[in-house]
C-alpha cells in the first residue's frame, strides 16, 4: 500500500515537472518576455539590464530550476495584461471556478448514479425511456446552447433567476464563497445545471451499462439464489461491482469540469479561471496562461491519485502485494 | 415416494422471441425425496439448468415458467411473489453454480457474504451468525478456517472457494440444494473431493440434492436416481444403477456408450449420429427420432409419454413392446 502511494506520488511528479517544463518554455520562448514587459520607446540598455535582472542570460537549466522554484512558492510572475502578481489573479479567481465545478459535479453524481441505477434495474419501464431520451440530449447538446436556452427561459423570460454574475459573494478568510447569500445560490442554479448535464448523462449511462453487466454475472445470481433481498442485492452486490469504471470516469470528468468551464463561463460571464484564461489568450498574456497549464495539470494529477487509492479502497484484488498474488 | 419434498408437475419454461415461442422446458415431471440425490444429465440446451431455475424461481425473462407446478412439501411455490419466493431461497432451496470462481463477489470478505446469507435467513445477532459462519467453513473442510474467514475470494483457491459457495448455499440449512453442474469447473482431483463433500453433507444433514451435470461419471457416483433430458423432456427416469446397466431409451444407451473407461478394450467409443435440435426446430413425434438407430413409422408422429414401471421409465415407444426388458446393453 506504501510502497503503492510512493510510486504514484513520484509518477504524478514526473508529470508536473514534465508539465512545468512545457509552462517554462511557453514562458521563455513564446515572444520575448522583455519585449512583452517594457514600453516602445525604453532604451537597448534598459531592455538588457531588465534581461539581466530576471535572469533570462543565465543558462537555460538555471533558469529552469529558478522557474520550478518559484512555482513552488505560489509565485507566477506578473500578468502583462493586469500588471498583478498572478497568484492574487487565480485566488480572485479559483473560487469561483471551484465553486461552480463541484456543485455541478456534485449534481451530476447525486442526480446520475440514482438514475443510472434505476434505468438499469428496470430498462423496460417507460421512465427509463424517458430518462435515456433526456440524457441523449444532454449528451448532444453543446454546453453553450443548453446554457443559452436556459437563460432565455429562466432569465429573460420568466425572470426567476440572474442571467449573470456570481451574485453576491462572502470572504471567508482566503476564501471568496456566493454560497452563503441568497443571491449567491440564485447565480450557480443555472452555470451549475448547464455545466454538469453532460457529466450527468454520462455518469447515468455508464452506471446503467455497468449495472446491466454486472447483474447478469453469477456472483449477483447467486446472491438472489441465496435469498438476499434486493436492497442487498442491487446496491450491496450489484453497485459496489459497478463503482470502479465509474469513480475512473467521475475522476476524470471533475478535473476537466474544473479545467474547462470556460464555455459555461463565458455564457454566465461567470468571474472564475475560465474567464481569464480565455482574456489571457486573446491578450497573449504568457504568465497567465502557463500558469493556468500547470494549475489545471496539478489538478489533474491530483484527482488521479486520488481515484487510484479509491481503487484500493473499494477493490481488494488490488491490495495483494504483486509477490503473492495470482491463484 | 410417499411424501416427496420436491415435486415438479408437467413444468414448461418458455421464451417468448420474435420467431416465436421456445420452449426450452418441455412437460417435466419429476420428484425428489428427502435426502435423496437425483441426477439431472444431459446435452447443453438439454433444460436440465432451465428446470433447476425454475424450481428456484430465477429463470430470467422473458423466459417464463408457462404451465405446471412445484411443490416443496406439497406445498406450491410456482405462483408465490418474488418476495415470498427470495424467502424460500436460500433457507429451503439452496442453490450452488457452476463457476465458483465468479460466484462470489470480489468485492466482499468471504465473512461478510455468510454472515449477510445467515442473517438474511436465520434470527441471529451478527456475533452468532459469525460464529456459525466459522462452523460452515471449517465444516465445508477449509483449513484454518478461522483465519481463512476474513480473506477475500480471490485469495482462495478454485476447490476452496466452492467449497466457500457450499458453506454459503448450506448457511440456512436448506432441505434441497439444486447444484448446477458444482464441478465443471473444477480439476478432475478436486472434482471428486467436492462430489465427496457434498455427499458426505447431504446425507449428515439429510438434504436432497438435486445435481444437474453432463458428466455421467459424477452422477454415477453420487446420485440415487437419475433423470436424462433431451430437447426439453425427460428421456429416461430411473435408479442410477439401472439406467446406466438397462438403459431404456435408445439416447441414454447412446450416452453410455459414449463414455471411455480405462482399460476397455475397444478403442472406439460409440456416438450418436447428427446433434440435438436446436428449440426452434424441435421434429414432431419423438423429438429423438431423427437421430434414433431404433426409429419405427410411429415415433415420426406420436410423441411418446415416459412409460415404464414404478422407478424406471423412458419415454420411447420401444417400451411399448418390451417393457420389461428394455434395450440392449
Amino acid at each position: 500500500m506504501i510502497a503503492f502511494v510512493i510510486r504514484r506520488l513520484f509518477q504524478a511528479l514526473l508529470v508536473m515537472l514534465v508539465v512545468a517544463l512545457i509552462g517554462f518554455t511557453m514562458f521563455r520562448y513564446v515572444g520575448d518576455p522583455v519585449a512583452q514587459m517594457v514600453g516602445q520607446d525604453t532604451s537597448l540598455e534598459d531592455r538588457a539590464k531588465l534581461r539581466q535582472d530576471l535572469g533570462l542570460n543565465d543558462p537555460v537549466p538555471l533558469q529552469f530550476a529558478r522557474f520550478i522554484g518559484n512555482t513552488v512558492q505560489g509565485k507566477f510572475g506578473i500578468s502583462y495584461r493586469i500588471g498583478r502578481p498572478v497568484d492574487e489573479l487565480l485566488a480572485d479567481r479559483l473560487p469561483a471556478t471551484l465553486e461552480l465545478s463541484l456543485l455541478a459535479a456534485l449534481f451530476a453524481i447525486v442526480v446520475g448514479v440514482p438514475l443510472g441505477v434505476y434505468t438499469g434495474l428496470y430498462p423496460r419501464r417507460w421512465l427509463s425511456h424517458v430518462f435515456l431520451t433526456v440524457s441523449l440530449i444532454g449528451i448532444s447538446l453543446p454546453t453553450f446552447v443548453i446554457g443559452i436556452l436556459l437563460i432565455l427561459l429562466f432569465g429573460v423570460t420568466l425572470g426567476w433567476l440572474p442571467t449573470f454574475g456570481r451574485g453576491e459573494t462572502v470572504d471567508i478568510g482566503l476564501w471568496d464563497t456566493g454560497l452563503l447569500t441568497v443571491s449567491g445560490w440564485q447565480s450557480i442554479i443555472m452555470p451549475a445545471f448547464t455545466l454538469g448535464m453532460f457529466q450527468l448523462a454520462l455518469i447515468m449511462r455508464l452506471v446503467r451499462s455497468e449495472m446491466l453487466e454486472v447483474l447478469r454475472t453469477d456472483f449477483v445470481k447467486f446472491a438472489r439464489a441465496r435469498g438476499l433481498s434486493n436492497r442487498a442485492v442491487h446496491f450491496g452486490h450489484a453497485l459496489k461491482n459497478t463503482l470502479v469504471p465509474v469513480i475512473t470516469i467521475t475522476g476524470l470528468q471533475v478535473g476537466s469540469l474544473i479545467a474547462f468551464a470556460i464555455i459555461t463561463e463565458t455564457v454566465f460571464q461567470w468571474p472564475g479561471m475560465g474567464l481569464l484564461f480565455l482574456q489571457a489568450i486573446q491578450f497573449v498574456d504568457i504568465p497567465v496562461m502557463s500558469t493556468y497549464l500547470i494549475l489545471v495539470a496539478f489538478i489533474f494529477v491530483a484527482i488521479n491519485l486520488v481515484v487510484d487509492l479509491l481503487y484500493y479502497v473499494v477493490d481488494p484484488r488490488l491490495r495483494v502485494e504483486r509477490s503473492g498474488g495470482g491463484h | 415416494m410417499a411424501n416427496p419434498l420436491l415435486e415438479v408437475r408437467n413444468l414448461r419454461v418458455e421464451f417468448p422471441t420474435r420467431k416465436g415461442t421456445l420452449v426450452a422446458v418441455d412437460d417435466i415431471s419429476l420428484s425428489i425425496a428427502p435426502g435423496e440425490v437425483l441426477g439431472v444429465v444431459g446435452e447443453s440446451g438439454a433444460g436440465k439448468s432451465m428446470t433447476g431455475a425454475a424450481i428456484i424461481g430465477l429463470i430470467e425473462p422473458p423466459g417464463r415458467v408457462a404451465d405446471g407446478q412445484i411443490l416443496l412439501n406439497g406445498r406450491r411455490i410456482d405462483n408465490l411473489s418474488y418476495d415470498e419466493m427470495r424467502k424460500i431461497r436460500g433457507k429451503e432451496i439452496g442453490a450452488i453454480f457452476q463457476d465458483p470462481l465468479t460466484s462470489l463477489n470480489p468485492l466482499y470478505r468471504v465473512s461478510e457474504q455468510l454472515v449477510e446469507t445467515i442473517m438474511t435467513h436465520l434470527d441471529l445477532t451478527e456475533k452468532q451468525a459469525r460464529a456459525r459462519a466459522l462452523d460452515l467453513l471449517k465444516e465445508v473442510g477449509i483449513p484454518a478456517a478461522e483465519e481463512r474467514l476474513d480473506h477475500y475470494p480471490h485469495q482462495f483457491s478454485g476447490g476452496m472457494r466452492q467449497r466457500v459457495v457450499i458453506a454459503l448455499a448450506l448457511c440456512a440449512e436448506p432441505r434441497l440444494i439444486i447444484a448446477d453442474e458444482p464441478t465443471t469447473a473444477l480439476d478432475v482431483s478436486i472434482q471428486a473431493q467436492i462430489i465427496t463433500l457434498l455427499k458426505r453433507l447431504c446425507s449428515e444433514h439429510q438434504t436432497a440434492i438435486m445435481l444437474v451435470t453432463h458428466d455421467m461419471g459424477v452422477i454415477a457416483e453420487t446420485a440415487d436416481r437419475v433423470a436424462v433430458m433431451y430437447a426439453g423432456r425427460i428421456a429416461e427416469v430411473g435408479p442410477v444403477q439401472d439406467v446406466i446397466k438397462r438403459a431404456r431409451h435408445p439416447y441414454t444407451e447412446g450416452l453410455m456408450g459414449a463414455i471411455p473407461t480405462i482399460g476397455g478394450r475397444d478403442d472406439l467409443l460409440t456416438q450418436i449420429d447428427g446433434s440435438m435440435p436446436r428449440l426452434t426446430a424441435i421434429p414432431n413425434g419423438c423429438a429423438f427420432h431423427p437421430r434414433c438407430p431404433k426409429v419405427h413409422f410411429k415415433c415420426h408422429t406420436v410423441r411418446p409419454d415416459l412409460i415404464g414401471d414404478g422407478s424406471h421409465s423412458a419415454s420411447c415407444w420401444l417400451m411399448e413392446q418390451q417393457p420389461a426388458q428394455g434395450g440392449s446393453q
